[in-house]
Parts: C-alpha cells; structure tokens; sequence
C-alpha cells in the first residue's frame, strides 16, 4: 500500500513537472518564436515576428550553447530579429545606425528553466532541413577565412569578430559554440530552405567553398573559454 | 445642345474609373517594390538610399548610391536586372552585391527595376 501512495506521487510529481516544462515553450517561448513550421511563411511574417524561428532549433543549435545562453544571454543579432525595423538613415550622408530602443534583451532563465527549455528544444528538429554528415568535418584550410572575409563577402553581414559596428545578419564571433556544422553546411547551402523570404540570399557557392567556411565558422568560437 | 451624347459620357466615366485602377494598381506595386527594398536592399544601400546601408560600414566596396542621378541614368535597365537578379558579377561587379534570384522572381526584379528608377529620379533606358 505505502508503496502504491509512493508511486502515485511521484508519478504525479513527474507528471506536473511534465507539464511546466511543456508550458515554457508553449507558453513562453511561442509569444515571441515559432516552435512549429509557419502555415504561411511570409515577407510581412518575417517583419512581424519578434524573435528567430526555433521549430529546428534542435538541427540547428549545440546543446550546451543553448544552457549557457539562456542564463546569460547576449546580443546575437545587432539589429534585432529585423534590423530593418531598427535601422536609422542619417541626415547627413554617414552610414545608418541601430536604435538599440528597437532591439529587446532575451529574458534570463534560472538554471532548471534553461536546462528544460534547451531539452525542449533540442527536440525541435525541422525534419528534413538539415542533412546529417553533410559537413565532412575536414580542416577548413588556411583560405577559409579569407573567403569568409573577402572572397565570398560573409562579412558584410555577418562579423567574425567581437566589438564591430552592428551589422544585418547574425555574429559569428560565438558561431562554433552555437552552431551545429550540418545546420551552417545546411543554411550556407540554401537559406530560403529554412524561410523563402529572408534576406541572406543563396549565393550559389560550390561544395567545396561550402566545406570550408563551414569549418571556419567550427573555429569562431568565444574567448571566455 | 447636349454636349456629351450618353455613349460618350459612360466611356469617359469607364475611362476615369480604369485610369484610377491602373493608378492604384501602379502605387500598389511601388509600395510592394518599396517594401523589397526594405527588405533585402537597405541593409547595404541604406534607409536614404545612398549607399550608406549599417553593413556598408565594414564593406570594402562601397554599395551604389541609388540616388546618384548621373550614374544610375547611365545605367540600362537589363543591367539593373541582372545586377539584381545574378549580382554584381554578373555585370563585372563587386560579389558583395549578391544575387537574389533565389529570393526574388523575375516580376518582383522588375518591380525593384522600376523602383530604382523613381528613387534616382531617372527614366527607364
């Protein structure tokens, strides 16, 4: 008897905590993310949505990032989730600038909330956007970041180091602790895959360019560790 | 004396009610073509227009200004459209202008064509 009351509770306890973890993804996270594929993907959904689309975050992040991020997170995106919806024009013919007003912090997490939410969202996995063992995971070469940086202009859009003025896409500075390889051989490869409407164009590179910039982006990686 | 006959007076109302669709139709793309811009465009060439996108800033080629009058009246139309669409290679350009044809069709490129037109205050050629 003592152990049938002892098994009701703690299925009763497992079953609760089942149901706060779902919440901090169906009730939290979905106000601001997508954590199912978009019934209509939109150019006016990509100007209303207030945070990244995360139905494949599980493709797309590593798994410790995620934990680490949530407690503490920075600035990944200068300008936002749209930085067209954040941008200044000068008055006087200097480049545009960022009103910070525009670009909200990511909410903290405790520790147990970032750890259920990153099991949640590893589970997300976009099926059929990312190619397992695509990349080949061979070194990038000593060409990679010059192709990164000049040859193939990643870095108009994207920095490859900390402290640089905002810029439209994603840093890439935190890109190999973040990234999963697959999901950057993946969306290099063909950004519309994960939405027809945003604005990092297919640039139509060959595989092997692919290949490297892949493994460079791999060696982005923070300084603090 | 009547000064319309009937007949008259319908086809000017016809054509005053066609004339007000074509407009609409014409200021409806322009903002749709306003809206690419906006999109995909401004990053680089910037809210005014003028090259002075927030990613021109650690560009080592400067993006065109689509206001400059001169430079885009010389400027011919397909050139336009293939800078676009191929980018900037395809017309012996910077690759930093890349291309869109896998974001934006054919139409929507002309649209953008014809947008560009009206922000250099120049006419199609």
């Amino acid at each position: 008897m003592r152990i049938k009351i002892l098994i009701g509770a703690l299925l009763g306890m497992s079953v609760l905590g089942g149901v706060q973890a779902a919440d901090l993804l169906s009730q939290q996270c979905v106000a601001c993310h997508a954590v199912a594929k978009p019934d209509k993907p939109s150019l006016d959904r990509l100007w209303e949505r207030k945070g990244p689309d995360l139905y494949y975050a599980g493709s797309k992040f590593n798994k410790a990032w995620l934990v680490s991020w949530l407690q503490n997170p920075t600035t990944i995106r200068g300008g936002g989730v749209m930085f067209a919806k954040a941008v200044k024009g000068s008055a006087d013919h200097t480049v545009d600038t960022i009103d910070a007003a525009q670009v909200p912090a990511h909410m903290k997490l405790s520790a147990a909330d970032a750890a259920t939410a990153a099991d949640l969202l590893m589970a997300l996995k976009g099926d059929g956007l990312v190619t397992a063992g695509a990349f080949k995971n061979e070194a990038p070469g000593s060409m990679a970041s010059m192709l990164f940086s000049k040859l193939r202009g990643c870095t108009s859009c994207h920095t490859a180091k900390a402290g640089g003025p905002p810029t439209s896409g994603p840093e890439l500075y935190t890109g190999g602790d973040r990234l999963q390889p697959d999901f950057v051989h993946a969306y290099i490869s063909n950004p519309q895959k994960f939405d027809a409407h945003t604005w990092m164009p297919t640039l139509g590179l060959n595989d092997a360019d692919i290949q490297k910039l892949t493994g460079y982006i791999g060696t982005l990686k923070s300084e603090k560790k | 004396m009547r000064i319309l006959s009937r007949i008259q007076f319908y086809a000017l109302v016809a054509g005053g009610i066609a004339l007000c669709a074509f407009d609409a139709a014409q200021a409806q793309e322009s903002a749709h073509a306003a809206k690419l811009y906006n999109t995909y465009c401004v990053q680089c060439h910037g809210i005014n227009r003028d090259g002075n996108g927030i990613n021109s800033a650690v560009m080592a080629v400067k993006p065109r200004d689509h206001t400059d009058t001169k430079a885009m009246g010389d400027t011919p139309d397909e050139t336009l459209f293939k800078a676009i669409k191929g980018g900037g290679l395809a017309v012996g350009k910077s690759i930093l202008m890349p291309k869109w044809e896998g974001v934006l069709n054919d139409d929507e490129i002309k649209e953008l064509v014809t947008y560009l037109r009206v922000v250099s205050k120049t006419s199609a050629k």
